[in-house]
């Protein structure tokens, strides 16, 4: 067997049941490995041993409002699409610890001590490495870098998946974001029937793979993959007009649609929750009842979260309108002047776990029309 | 959309350390007006409070443990580095335990943060302040700046108002200011018994003045009511609108432009503000509850 010449952008064939020796490898170099589980009837980001712990043959419904998992009919592992969990959990965890104030004498500030978990991502979708991407710049910006993601996002593996099943609320596509990934992986992989191709996406990726029995990926391999991925475009559950974005937004902040759309938001903040790119984050302070402690624990906020804009003078946005067009006009207008990037990268998730059934495709659509230009 | 250019970081508050606070004792708290008070800080460590710079207009969190943080201005000035000042307002959790606290205590301190009133590159200009109620004290540290270079300024004017004569702070200086040809017009929304003066809002007492629109600067603070109407009030007298500063409010945990709360559309009023130039957020200062 010839030696398969290993760099970064290599293409080989991976043989399924390798895919286990690559998580043991990864856990043989210190990484907790963890990817789509099934727990209560959704896909959520569990640990994951081997192939024997992945959703085989299974695939998920989605549409506005609507999740379910379904057998998908073959026996592929990576036939189903995220669920509600996107990976910023680990990045930018949902609850997790600034300092502890502490009153001894004097006070004492004192910072968590625990290094960052080291984790490998198995199965990250293209459209997650974009969010991954556009996280990064918010939280390490040139001005001020955010130390506990830093060293969370220095310690992962990235595994990509290419998306040859897209969902049904998916439009990576209209984002540009999917369904291939385009770098920022350490390995990606595109699965067919009875094989893996794998790519090389650096160097940390190509010390994984060294010595495993990696083929070469022939032609009509390729020819496959690149055809699943051309039929993945074909069948996005969604399309979201993005041409004239995020102009279209900021020039209509006094559109109907808002209010039209506030009649229907209960302003339950699932939308910046399931959001992979949605940063906003509040303290809480946790005080002993002897007033010596206290601990401040930064948290996930909401833009629809009633406290968000609170302060003394009053409430900034103090109704679902204002709340709403606060996150879509972030997410789809200002993002862009602020990291030169719109700030959606159409996972669906927003569309997918909204309880009413609000699908920003539509809400686009709906400002285009009567639209000032 | 341009805005202020980022206020150096003094070099002694590390960028890692940014979101756990520095302690600091009380040296003086003293009572302005009623439910208002100026309380005085120094770092506990010496190298820091050494090392410690502010620009005009900038501002710190306050925190006290068990009730809070609060993002506040400092008011004191910039030369004078024995101490820090915040004048506040007593009014929420974590300001009316400040209002509690007493010489020796000790308060939590992070920043500073945000842009700064552009004062240094507005010599040889006339300089129009016009501030309402708490919007005086970020305000302040210009006017000791000015103070200390008055030559290289033309006029300089303050129009005050607040809400009645006792809620007027830092009466006590204005004998001094005015001697050094600052000149102040005062203006209550309500008299009373013993108020011999303008009756009236801030915007109203553009009126008295002819500007010299090419070179005249404005720096406003206060509701942000009275800030809409002293722009208008300066547009309308053609002053440019990248020649008028305004120093916004907005609901602030972080101070670093990170947790995105304070956003007024692409601008974090934390990091890019509180000071902007009215050009940099005018196409947005004009939408409601935005």
């Amino acid at each position: 067997m010839a030696e398969l010449h290993l760099n970064i952008g290599t293409i080989a064939a991976l043989p399924k049941a390798q895919l286990d020796t690559i998580l043991s490898r990864l856990r043989e170099k210190g990484y907790r490995t963890v990817g789509p589980r099934i727990r209560d009837d959704a896909v959520v980001c569990g640990p994951i041993a081997g192939l024997a712990d992945l959703p085989q043959g299974l695939t998920s419904v989605e549409n506005a409002g609507q999740y379910r998992i379904v057998p998908s009919g073959n026996k592929r592992y990576f036939d189903i699409t995220p669920g509600a969990q996107s990976w910023k959990q680990f990045f930018f965890p949902p609850r997790v610890s600034l300092f502890t104030a502490r009153k001894n004498g004097n006070w004492n500030v004192e910072k968590p001590s625990e290094p960052a978990p080291q984790i490998a991502m198995i199965g990250v979708r293209p459209c997650d490495i974009a969010a991954i991407k556009i996280q990064d710049m918010a939280f390490m910006r040139d001005d001020f870098t955010d130390p506990l993601y830093r060293d969370r996002r220095k310690n992962a593996f990235l595994v990509a998946v290419n998306c040859l099943h897209p969902g049904g609320t998916c439009f990576c596509d209209s984002m540009g974001t999917g369904p291939k990934a385009g770098g920022d992986f350490d390995l990606a992989l595109t699965e067919l029937d009875d094989v893996f191709i794998l790519e090389i996406g650096s160097e940390a990726g190509k010390e994984i793979v060294k010595g495993m029995p990696l083929q070469p990926a022939d032609a009509s391999l390729q020819q496959k993959a690149d055809q699943g991925l051309a039929a993945a475009r074909e069948k996005m559950g969604r399309r979201m007009d993005v041409r004239d974005l995020p102009d279209l937004i900021l020039k209509n902040l006094n559109h109907p649609e808002w209010e039209a759309v506030a009649k229907r938001c209960m302003s339950c903040a699932s939308c910046t929750l399931v959001c992979p790119t949605c940063f906003c984050w509040d303290t809480q302070d946790h005080t002993s009842l002897d007033g010596n402690e206290t601990e401040r624990e930064r948290v996930w906020d909401s833009c629809f979260n009633p406290g968000f804009s609170y302060q003394a003078g009053g409430n900034t946005r103090p109704n679902t309108r204002s709340r709403y067009r606060q996150w879509l006009s972030h997410k789809l207008g200002s993002w862009k002047e602020q990291y030169g990037v719109l700030g959606c990268v159409g996972c669906g998730r927003c569309i997918t776990w909204c309880p009413v059934k609000i699908d920003i495709t539509e809400q686009v659509a709906a400002l285009r029309k009567e639209a000032r230009s | 959309m341009t805005t202020l250019v980022a206020t150096n970081r003094p070099a002694a508050v590390s960028s890692e350390d940014l979101l756990s606070p520095s302690w600091a004792e009380v040296v003086d708290i003293k009572q302005e007006i009623e439910k208002t008070g100026t309380v005085w800080l120094r770092f506990k460590d010496p190298a820091l409070q050494k090392a410690y710079t502010f620009a005009p207009g900038q501002f710190n969190m306050l925190f006290l443990p068990g009730y809070g943080e609060a993002a506040i201005s400092i008011c004191s000035d910039g030369e004078k580095r024995d101490t820090i000042g915040h004048t506040v307002r007593f009014v929420g959790n974590v300001t009316n335990a400040i209002s509690r606290l007493k010489a020796g205590d000790t308060i939590g301190l992070r920043g500073p943060f945000g842009t700064h009133w552009p004062i240094e590159q507005l010599e040889g200009k006339d300089i129009l302040l016009a501030a309402g109620g708490i919007g005086l004290p970020p305000l302040r540290p210009v006017i000791y700046h000015i103070l200390r270079h008055r030559a290289k300024f033309g006029k300089v004017i303050l129009l005050y108002g607040a809400r009645t004569p006792s809620d007027l702070l830092y009466t006590a200086e204005f004998e001094e200011w005015r001697k050094a040809d600052i000149d102040i017009q005062v203006t209550v929304d309500r008299a009373d018994d013993t108020w011999k003066g303008q009756v009236g809002v801030v915007p109203l007492l553009f009126y008295r003045y002819r500007f010299d629109a090419a070179k005249t600067a404005v720096m406003t603070c206060g509701p942000e009511i009275m800030i809409r109407f002293v722009v208008f009030e300066a547009l309308a007298r053609r002053i440019p609108a990248d020649q008028i500063f305004v120093s916004l409010e907005r609901n602030m945990k972080c101070g670093q432009g990170s947790c995105g709360h304070c956003q007024l559309g692409p601008f974090f009023v934390c990091k890019d503000g509180p000071v902007f130039p009215f050009s940099a957020i005018e196409p947005y200062f004009s939408v409601e509850e935005f």
